[in-house]
């Protein structure tokens, strides 16, 4: 069992220990500073954060010594942009995209034959892979230059991005990454090349022509069960999704009390029936149904869902809880989430309890279980 | 030779201190200045080499007029000072 958080929020990064039953926050690392996001990488320990400086702009910092000392490595950035490249304004937004890191929004470790390999997804859309352990970062050209591309589109932010990369633990070539909004796209050649052809992923939010147009779909958090890699989970804009042959194929659940809208999606690393998910009032409302923190949980694959909230609070609770602040240990019995106000909540038996950590964090951007 | 001093905010994250940089426009100058605080640059100017959204320059006092290609000028003894704009924190 996992006995440290990793908390990236709007003011801080806040290290959670486990002494005995009770968890309390033991370190505090960046204070005041905005982190969009942490990751640990369980192959050799080594720990990102990443940094959105108002001013300064985003910013990569590596640890590799549990947290204990940080060093700002390599900020993955976009090419010149040529002279001669014409970036069309977005039919969508009217946006034209920038060639610039706005956000990094994903770091994910590769294959466990792949030391020192990342993948860093940004917004607004950019793909990058590192092979020397953030010293220096790629350009994936390969997708950047797909002329789908351009279609991509931002969904709550005003450029697209890269949220989602996983990897198959069967084969370190094999790449789904989740684009909002873009859909899920595959690569089983390291990158080489891509294909955007998952059915069933379906986009409410646009005309009946094109709800099933996988390019315009809006995956908020894209998951692969790592004892069982062909199944995944999207918690999609428009609802829950699951997929048992490696997305090429979607079921849409919609039975889902109180609600099928949320960002954060996590299943268990050995069960691939088993999934949690935190819901929330769709689509201009963003509190919790009801005002009541609400976790659901299927262990059948999604033909049922209980709503766990012993522990969370059932009145007068506005938590929102973003794509990446809801985590799982390696044993698949630990969860922990934070949300938009501060709070943060650890459960040690697949969520059938609760325990609050805090109600007063900066608000939570990203959670995360770390080793040692 | 012209002068270039950033905001202290910058400090806590980049080391920045005081210089001299060669050239007559921003970029000349920001380029020598960079050159040898390789570290600093992307804090203050964007992939593209832009400033950055949240940045003013001011060129003895005067806010510069081109964020993109940074072509204003800078006398010789001109001070070129690089900050943190209100917007954006």
């Amino acid at each position: 069992m996992s006995d440290r958080i990793l908390v990236a929020t709007r003011k801080g990064l806040f290290t959670i220990t486990r002494s005995g039953k009770r968890w309390s926050i033991t370190q505090t690392n960046f204070l005041a500073d905005n982190c969009s996001l942490v990751m640990h990488d369980p192959r050799d320990g080594t720990m990102f954060v990443a940094l959105g400086h108002g001013h300064f702009g985003c910013k990569l910092h590596r640890s590799r010594d549990s947290g204990a000392t940080w060093q700002e490595c390599a900020t993955p950035a976009y090419p010149q942009k040529p002279d001669d490249f014409e970036e069309k304004p977005n039919p969508t937004t009217g946006n034209v995209t920038p060639w610039n890191t706005e956000l990094i929004w994903e770091i994910q470790g590769g294959g466990p034959d792949e030391p020192g390999v990342f993948w860093c997804g940004t917004i607004p859309g950019g793909l990058f892979r590192s092979d020397d352990e953030g010293d220096s970062w790629r350009f994936v050209r390969s997708l950047w230059d797909d002329p789908r591309r351009p279609q991509w589109f931002g969904g709550g932010y005003d450029y697209a991005g890269i949220h989602s990369v996983c990897v198959d633990p069967r084969d370190s070539a094999h790449l789904l990454v989740g684009v909002s909004c873009g859909g899920v796209w595959r690569s089983t050649d390291r990158g080489e090349s891509w294909e955007c052809d998952s059915k069933g992923l379906r986009a409410e939010y646009l005309p009946a022509e094109q709800a099933y147009d996988p390019i315009t779909q809006d995956p908020h958090l894209l998951v692969r069960c790592r004892s069982a890699p062909d199944h995944l989970w999207v918690q999609h804009h428009n609802g829950i999704f699951r997929s048992i042959d490696d997305a090429k194929t979607w079921q849409e659940i919609t039975d889902v009390k109180p609600s099928t809208f949320g960002f954060a999606v996590a299943v268990h690393p050995a069960d691939p029936n088993t999934a949690w998910f935190v819901p929330a009032i769709k689509d201009e409302q963003r509190i919790p149904v009801d005002a009541r923190v609400v976790v659901t949980r299927t262990r059948d694959g999604g033909e049922t869902f209980e709503q766990l909230t012993n522990g969370l609070p059932q009145e007068h609770a506005y938590d929102l809880v973003f794509r990446h602040a809801l985590d799982i240990d390696e044993t698949g019995d630990t969860l922990a989430f934070g949300s938009t106000t501060g709070s943060l909540w650890v459960s040690q038996n697949q969520g059938d309890a609760w325990e609050c950590v805090s109600t007063h964090l900066p608000p939570i951007y990203c959670v995360r279980f770390g080793k040692g | 030779m012209p002068h270039v001093r950033f905001t202290d905010n910058i400090q806590r994250h980049v080391e920045c201190p005081p210089a001299q940089a060669d050239g007559d426009t921003v970029r000349a100058v920001l380029d020598a200045y960079f050159a040898a605080n390789v570290a600093a640059r992307g804090y203050v100017l964007d992939d593209q080499g832009a400033l950055r959204k949240h940045m003013v320059i001011f060129v003895d006092g005067r806010q510069i007029t081109d964020r993109i290609g940074l072509t204003d000028s800078v006398p010789q003894d001109g001070l070129v000072e690089v900050i943190q704009a209100l917007s954006g924190g």
